[in-house]
């Protein structure tokens, strides 16, 4: 099973949030990036940015597939990986980490609790991840 | 498609080593083991194998089959010598491709050909189709008992020649030779799809995997990796070698494809001839080039190629390219902004991206010709 971090809450898309004060970091799974392979190219928005929970945000690319990403929570981009493009392995190599993507200053609390716990996460992949 | 897919004889040995399976033309392969980027730089840096088994053989024999076969296919077969094999192109009469192949010469009256695995069921209707009645040359299907496998990179010489009962140097590129390697019989083909050395072993589907554990076996010390389905195709991509389905079907010709070196018209007649010889003198509509883009995306097939935001060709192939570092791909352009430097732009998501015409291949071809 993949390495699912106690203190994030996760999408059934498979991106995690991580609460930083009242700011909301993201990125992709480890079993996302393991599903997609090893990842080739990273679109993502301009810091300043509305984006909306559940709405794609950006693209991850790998050898083979396209897919969208997809925000957990509402609100505005105040940060955004800027390595990530010229170094788009890093979403492999350490995808809860170097491999964030942006950062959301949320426009409200309720998103945050329609994502999963990482226990809910790690059931809904046992079965089957979709 | 509720047709169950098909199975290679190696089909255990990838899943216990972990691969990745997928359906592809109708069979169940490895995409990847190890990851596509690592296994392609495997196969260009050291040496990798891949289960090609899925592709189709056909044999065909007989006093009449070269005959036969220079009415079906595009290239010259009476200008192949025993040993030796030959790229070719079966048209239909509009001159647009059924398959691309390898026809290989055993005997003065006996060939094989090898064809790719989604065509099979359709190329062994069109040859059988066309094979004119009288003539007396028999077709074999022998698919289901052939096993392929591919050992590509610059240790594939070395490794292969570890496990031979012969001098495998000696066997020039684009020629073959039957022998045993790890004690299993096999036609040793030095040929592939890769733009490295190597060979392709054709044995009984029967002695397949004993034929890929000796290789793993003595591959090791040559740095020795399974290469799946992923990194064939970007190999490939960055050789610019088409590959039907994507880049070539029913719908492009072959001289826009960029075949027309394998297109023979003075041998005599074959089906798509006149077509082909019409399409050569009006010259190409379009032309399939390699383009490398020079804003940050992947192009990917079926994306539209825009010039001055008018749509001028398509996308057949496209990929990040790990041995050049860049995004390239193979598209179909309008003939006159084919020339390399030509600056383009592909439509990826809505947005246009800029790219440019370049030189072929990608990546320089390191094919032994001797």
């Amino acid at each position: 099973m993949s390495n699912i971090p106690k203190d994030l809450k996760y999408t059934r898309e498979h991106e995690w949030a991580k609460a930083e004060g009242d700011r909301v970091r993201v990125g992709i799974t480890a079993y996302a990036q393991e599903q997609l392979g090893d990842v080739v190219f990273v679109e993502l928005p301009k810091v300043g940015t509305k984006v909306t929970a559940k709405k794609p945000f950006g693209v991850v690319e790998s050898v083979k597939a396209v897919s969208d990403l997809f925000a957990p929570v509402s609100g505005e981009v105040v940060e955004v990986n800027g390595e990530l493009p010229n170094k788009p392995e890093t979403v492999n190599q350490d995808p809860y980490g170097k491999g964030w993507m942006i950062v959301v200053k949320p426009s409200s609390k309720a998103d945050w609790d329609q994502l999963l716990t990482a226990q809910q996460y790690e059931e809904f992949l046992k079965q089957g991840g979709h | 498609m509720d047709t169950p897919l098909k199975r290679t004889p190696l089909y255990e040995a990838h899943v216990k080593a972990g691969a990745r399976m997928v359906p592809f033309g109708g069979w169940e392969m490895p995409v990847q083991y190890a990851g596509i980027v690592e296994e392609h730089r495997a196969v260009r840096g050291a040496v990798g194998l891949f289960d090609v088994s899925h592709m189709g053989e056909f044999e065909v024999a007989g006093p009449h089959a070269c005959v036969v076969l220079q009415s079906l296919t595009t290239n010259d077969v009476a200008a192949l010598a025993v040993g030796q094999v030959q790229y070719s192109v079966l048209c239909y009469p509009n001159g647009t491709i059924v398959d691309d192949l390898t026809v290989y010469r055993l005997a003065d009256d006996r060939f094989m050909l090898t064809v790719n695995a989604a065509n099979i069921d359709k190329d062994w209707a069109h040859v059988n189709e066309y094979t004119e009645h009288g003539k007396d040359a028999r077709w074999t299907n022998v698919a289901a008992d052939t096993g392929l496998i591919a050992v590509q990179g610059p240790r594939a010489e070395a490794l292969v020649g570890r496990l031979a009962d012969q001098d495998v140097t000696k066997i020039g590129y684009y020629r073959f030779a039957r022998g045993r390697v790890g004690g299993v019989p096999a036609l040793i083909s030095r040929t592939g799809y890769t733009g490295e050395d190597g060979f392709e072993l054709y044995e009984k589907a029967a002695d397949t995997a004993r034929l890929w554990a000796a290789l793993l076996g003595a591959g090791h010390g040559d740095g020795v990796q399974r290469i799946g389905l992923g990194a064939r195709d970007t190999l490939r991509l960055e050789m610019k070698y088409a590959l039907y389905g994507n880049d070539i079907d029913d719908t492009t010709n072959a001289l826009e494809a960029g075949l027309g070196w394998v297109v023979k018209p003075a041998k005599g007649a074959f089906i798509g001839r006149e077509a082909l010889e019409k399409i050569r003198a009006e010259g190409v509509r379009r032309k399939l080039v390699g383009i490398e883009m020079v804003d940050k995306a992947v192009a990917r097939h079926g994306y539209p190629v825009l010039k001055d935001g008018r749509r001028v060709g398509v996308v057949t192939s496209g990929s990040y390219g790990p041995s050049v570092d860049k995004y390239i791909a193979m598209a179909y352009v309008e003939a006159p902004l084919a020339g390399v430097g030509t600056e383009l732009a592909v439509e990826v998501r809505g947005a246009a991206k800029a790219a440019r015409v370049v030189k072929t291949p990608f990546h320089p071809s390191r094919v032994k010709k001797a």
